[in-house]
């Protein structure tokens, strides 16, 4: 993390408590308990990784915090608000929590611009030209700003991704929610979406990010959470998780992809 | 009545003022009433999709009844009952009330095929694209209308196309709602000069002017408007 990163991560530390608040969330599919007791706290300008071993309930967790999945018991509190029910009031704390999907979800009928000034012009009512103006400054930053009039069908997966990413920084959102971004996506285009994400953390973004890039969880990541079984079965700094795991699941799992 | 009697053109050709004016009219009707199946159709089909159960309810009900109740049925409850029980819709015109009476019966029936067409279309749009609309903070109306129904609709061009086309050779129903159009004439021209074939080919072919452009028209729009995933 760059020096500029860690102060603006102190600087948002410093602003109150923390901004994504997880306690005692259950969830269940029928019978199957996906999320089981979950705690958990992020603070502002936290990067947060969250790895384990697929059917985990990773994801289920990652999509509960702007309640694409509602929850079954618990709460989850987002800057002090509890997540409201259904309507406007959801919508509104949607707008300020970016999410981006494994399967990127652009809207097929709109070019990359338009997919990028959608929300901020139908949401936060910004005019057109600076929404467009705002967009192609983040298409830039994404390093796909030459691709803009084009749709989405027309664009690699990588480029694909780092729209997806593009549309929901243009709301400037709080928090930013990976749900897997790179695991749809050619090796050679993991890298261009890595780093995307590695410059995000940098500027101090608060993110949750599902993942299997343990290089990215070990250059980015401020807290691991392992979890397993729908439960979290460790939370750990990067270097402490790597290295030296606390509890077996982890060592287990570690084993099984670090050492091929 | 000899072969040549059958097979004499004359009746169509000496009366071709009053069959285009009933051409004519087929064509206001479906134009009008295929504009409002659309917005009715695009409406109820809102509606069945929302999260709201109440209208969901509202909107299946609206399509199980309209669908399933036969549409010469729903034109002469415009007529009989609409208007000359209830007194709705009455003008000094009898024509054009019976035009307005047949365009609502019309678009009131093809609502219901268009909403359940449009319902299909809905149906083969990624639950993806609804989930990223919803997460940059668009209400379900709202994503709707600017991301699910935009994709629905493109895929269900040629389908609507179908059920437009039916609804223009529906039309030749509306004399019971009190609207004189194409099919009106051809019973009036009958009842003048007998049941010929060449009145019935005049008549078929009239129809088949106005449809087969329409499908080929739709055909057209659905491949130019298709959405590449």
């Amino acid at each position: 993390m760059t020096d500029s990163g860690k102060a603006a991560q102190e600087a948002g530390l410093s602003g109150g408590g923390p901004l994504v608040v997880l306690e005692n969330v259950n969830k269940y599919f029928g019978e199957l308990h996906v999320l089981k007791d979950i705690d958990l706290a992020i603070h502002r300008g936290e990067v947060v990784v969250v790895i384990g071993p697929s059917g985990g309930g990773k994801s289920t967790l990652c999509r509960a915090i702007n309640r694409l999945e509602p929850i079954d018991g618990g709460t989850i509190r987002i800057d002090g608000r509890p997540l409201p029910v259904e309507g406007r009031a959801l919508a509104e704390l949607r707008a300020d929590v970016g999410m981006v999907f494994q399967s990127f979800n652009l809207f097929a009928h709109k070019t990359i611009l338009q997919n990028v000034t959608l929300g901020p012009t139908k949401v936060r009512k910004i005019g057109k030209a600076e929404a467009e103006q705002h967009a192609m400054e983040l298409l830039e930053r994404v390093g796909i700003a030459s691709q803009a009039e084009k749709y989405p069908a027309q664009l690699s997966g990588g480029q694909q991704q780092r729209a997806a990413i593009a549309r929901a920084l243009a709301m400037r959102p709080k928090v930013m929610l990976f749900d897997e971004p790179t695991s749809a996506l050619d090796p050679e285009m993991i890298k261009e979406v890595l780093d995307v994400m590695t410059n995000l953390a940098a500027e101090g973004m608060t993110m949750v990010v599902v993942t299997h890039e343990m290089g990215f969880a070990r250059a980015s990541a401020n807290k691991v959470v392992f979890m397993a079984d729908g439960q979290i079965v460790e939370e750990n700094t990067p270097d402490d998780f790597f290295t030296n795991a606390r509890s077996d699941r982890a060592k287990d799992f570690l084993s099984k992809i670090l050492t091929h | 009545m000899n072969l040549h009697n059958l097979l004499d053109f004359a009746p169509v050709f000496d009366n071709m003022g009053k069959i285009l004016s009933g051409f004519w009219a087929t064509v206001r009707l479906s134009a009008a009433a295929g504009l409002f199946a659309m917005i009715i159709g695009t409406a109820v089909a809102g509606m069945r999709v929302s999260p709201v159960p109440v209208l969901r309810a509202a909107g299946t009900l609206y399509v199980n009844v309209f669908r399933n109740t036969p549409l010469t049925l729903i034109l002469l409850f415009c007529g009989l009952g609409l208007r000359d029980t209830l007194g709705l819709w009455t003008h000094a015109d009898a024509s054009l009330s019976g035009y307005w009476l047949a365009v609502l019966g019309l678009s009131v029936y093809t609502g219901a095929f268009i909403c359940e067409s449009l319902r299909a279309g809905i149906n083969t749009v990624p639950l993806g694209q609804a989930e990223a609309a919803r997460s940059i903070g668009l209400t379900f109306p709202q994503s709707l209308r600017l991301v699910v129904l935009p994709q629905a609709f493109r895929t269900v061009i040629a389908p609507l196309g179908s059920v437009l086309i039916a609804m223009i050779k529906n039309t030749s129903v509306a004399l019971v709602a009190g609207s004189l159009e194409a099919a009106a004439v051809m019973k009036q021209m009958f009842d003048d000069v007998g049941g010929t074939i060449p009145i019935f080919i005049g008549f078929a072919a009239g129809y088949m002017i106005l449809t087969l452009p329409t499908g080929y028209f739709f055909g057209w729009l659905a491949k130019r408007m298709a959405v590449t995933r």
